[in-house]
């Protein structure tokens, strides 16, 4: 079965969702919602407060390069224009809308129908997938857009879809795959319309046998759309990665995936672009995975952005006793919630409730020079190397060691058997380096 | 008894010749430095802190000899002693400095603010930055993790463990600016060190409005403006809900401290307010 070339590790699985149907959650009374929920230049508000909304209303637009739409996903009355809390603490401007009944903007389809026939051409789709506002669901929340306006003297070869949710705990993929297949691959196949590629390939782990048998067979009816399953092992979704999986190509260090003719997208981003081409839906709600051992109904939910986290968690049961930590989503690359009254956004994919002795750091020992950190490193790096060099404030030789190659993933950190914070050091040459690299652009 | 002296003869010979080739060589790849360099970087204390902007003291030392005047080029270890030393070696004027020291702006710390959540990752305030607002919620606020100990190459630095803020020790802070680079949060300030070491600033860099930053804190500036209206030299400015005081323009009154409804404006070496110890004599009298 192919896979990744070096590295990797294989936790625990712990799919504790796999089984439960999408759920829908109901509407909150009052919703936040951030302007902005992308990677890159903010976008500018174009509503005030005591304007009336409907569900799907652009509310704020992207006018520079690498930008997004954000949409309202509501139906109601904007009552104020503020900061608010995201959920690491810090304030970002928000809308704060009173929420009405959910009526759907004219000329959005929000019917379950299935629409096949795509009618738009190749600079249409990436125009609608600007409009509606699409960022990459995988995390990373870049808008979708940019990714397909190839550079000049560039030429893509393939698709590259990401099915591979190799992060423990995470069903959201898993269930979309199973529920709406086709959904999908009519996204996967405007992508491919978008992109002038004859062939998309998508990588599933094999640990979703079922998703594979289903995907497969609703692939027969399409073209030029490969299912093939991968070996089992973390971190299998980085960009990549994955490339190396699906075509043993190796993306040069410190360039894009367009270097080697691939283009990457989520699943859950080609379900989105299939809603936004065929029914005009803009990007507004995701699938969440709420989960955790403790979790008393751990659930796959279809939240609208701006929900409450507190709210949803509580619609699960509550908080169970001894969380420790509160992770925006999944337990290896997530990131630990510090305020849960803070709304969701487009990304959120997942809650994940840790107990306290689950989530708590090791006890950090002395480096045992064992290399396991260099041996699960997927980009062949030395961690403990750019660790110390960071630890002694050498940021131009952690530059030497590569450091901004990592993808922090965690695989150093997880394997560590002295309880090193690998990845943290590395987080901060990569930010040192980064402002090294700014001042010598300016000079 | 001949091998000897052939020995003998030979090595005095290659040496004889290796002399006259080293001389030529030397003469020829000759370095001509200013023997100014050695002096000023004697005069420089050596700690290659950085704090003058150039790598290290003898970058300053070459800088200074190329320099036609001493403007802008000072070391703030040395301070006016040693620029005055150095300006006698190369015959020229300089200027006195008023003498300055790090501030920390931050006097939230564990005893003014309640912890929401616990931080458990690197002690690195620069990471913690970059994941969280801060244990209490303010964003703006000192994390304690001491990145500004980490680089302070003078031990002027420590972090206080009851308050969990850090504190300058004004006998060997040498205002050389290091902890302020270091800092993420930008809280630490260079401030003139004031006439008998008296100094007035608000200690606070929280920028969010008033309510917001009194729930996080209880000593946080909430930007209401009294301060400003209150000085009389014009010395305090209120921007983005946040005042400052130019020390460059502070006689030091103390009329903000008194003014100030949340005590985030700090007043350091005043001796202590005549009435306050009336009060406490009675107090002690009454008891």
């Amino acid at each position: 079965m192919k896979t990744f070339n070096r590295g990797g590790v294989h936790p625990q699985e712990n799919k504790l969702t796999n089984d439960s149907t999408i759920e829908v959650f109901p509407l909150p009374k009052q919703a936040v919602v951030f302007v902005s929920q992308h990677l890159g230049a903010p976008s500018t508000l174009i509503v005030q407060k005591g304007d009336k909304v409907k569900t799907g209303q652009l509310i704020a637009k992207a006018e520079q390069f690498i930008c997004a739409n954000t949409h309202s996903p509501y139906t109601g009355t904007i009552t104020k224009i503020d900061v608010a809390t995201d959920f690491t603490g810090y304030k970002k401007p928000a809308i704060y809308i009173d929420v009405e009944e959910d009526e759907w903007l004219e000329g959005i389809d929000s019917s379950t129908e299935i629409v096949r026939e795509i009618k738009l051409d190749s600079n249409q789709i990436i125009e609608k997938i600007k409009e509606m506002g699409i960022v990459g669901l995988g995390g990373a929340a870049f808008p979708t857009h940019i990714k397909y306006m190839i550079p000049q003297g560039k030429k893509a070869d393939y698709l590259i879809i990401n099915a591979v949710e190799c992060e423990p705990y995470l069903t959201s993929d898993y269930r979309i795959m199973n529920e709406r297949a086709e959904e999908c691959l009519i996204g996967v196949e405007i992508l491919k319309k978008a992109l002038n590629v004859e062939k998309a390939l998508v990588g599933v782990e094999s640990n979703k046998p079922d998703a594979i048998e289903h995907l497969t067979n609703t692939a027969k009816r399409f073209e030029g759309i490969e299912i093939i399953p991968l070996k089992t092992k973390y971190p299998q979704g980085a960009e990549k990665q994955l490339i190396y999986a699906l075509t043993k190509r190796e993306v040069p260090s410190g360039k894009l995936p367009i270097e080697v003719g691939c283009v990457v997208n989520n699943i859950g981003t080609a379900q989105a672009v299939y809603y936004a081409v065929q029914k005009n839906m803009p990007l507004i709600q995701n699938i969440l995975t709420l989960t955790g051992k403790n979790v008393k109904q751990k659930k796959n939910l279809l939240v609208r952005v701006g929900t409450p986290i507190q709210s949803v968690i509580d619609y699960c049961g509550g908080l169970p006793e001894g969380t420790g930590k509160v992770i925006s989503g999944g337990p290896m690359m997530g990131k630990a919630i510090s305020e849960l009254s803070a709304p969701t956004v487009k990304t959120t994919s997942a809650i994940l409730l840790m107990s306290n002795k689950e989530s708590s750091r090791k006890e950090v020992t002395n480096c045992l020079r064992c290399g396991k950190c260099v041996s699960v490193c997927p980009m062949g790096l030395e961690p403990i190397q750019i660790a110390q060099f960071a630890e002694n404030r050498l940021w131009e030789e952690a530059e030497k060691t590569l450091a901004m190659d990592c993808i922090e993933c965690g695989c150093c950190l997880f394997t560590c058997p002295a309880g090193r914070p690998l990845l943290d050091l590395v987080r901060i040459s990569k930010n040192h380096i980064g402002e090294i690299r700014r001042q010598r652009a300016q000079k | 008894m001949s091998i000897i002296i052939y020995s003998i003869l030979v090595l005095v010979l290659t040496a004889g010749i290796a002399a006259v080739i080293l001389y030529f060589v030397a003469q020829k790849f000759k370095v001509i430095e200013d023997p100014r360099i050695d002096l000023i970087a004697e005069k420089l204390p050596g700690a290659n802190c950085g704090g003058c902007g150039y790598t290290g003291c003898r970058a300053l030392a070459e800088t200074i000899v190329n320099a036609s005047s001493l403007e802008g080029l000072r070391c703030p270890v040395g301070g006016d002693k040693t620029i005055n030393d150095i300006a006698e070696i190369l015959g020229l004027e300089v200027s006195a400095s008023t003498p300055q020291i790090a501030v920390v702006r931050c006097n939230g710390g564990k005893l003014n603010t309640t912890a929401k959540v616990q931080y458990d990752g690197v002690q690195d305030c620069l990471y913690a930055h970059l994941n969280m607002s801060s244990e209490g919620g303010c964003p703006n606020g000192c994390l304690g993790l001491g990145n500004c100990v980490g680089v302070c190459a003078f031990d002027a630095i420590i972090i206080d463990k009851e308050s969990g803020l850090p504190i300058v020790d004004e006998e060997k802070c040498v205002s050389c600016g290091a902890c302020v680079k270091a800092c993420p949060r930008k809280i630490i300030e260079l401030r003139n060190k004031g006439i008998k070491n008296r100094r007035v600033f608000v200690s606070c860099v929280n920028t969010e409005k008033g309510g917001l930053a009194k729930k996080n804190c209880n000593v946080a500036c909430i930007g209401c403006g009294k301060c400003e209206k209150v000085c009389e030299f014009d010395a305090i400015k209120i921007e983005n809900n946040l005042a400052y005081i130019d020390f460059t323009k502070c006689k030091l009154c103390r009329k903000c401290v008194t003014e100030c409804p949340t005590g985030a404006i700090l007043e350091i070496n005043f001796p202590p307010k005549k009435e306050k110890i009336a009060v406490e004599q009675a107090e002690a009298i009454q008891n």
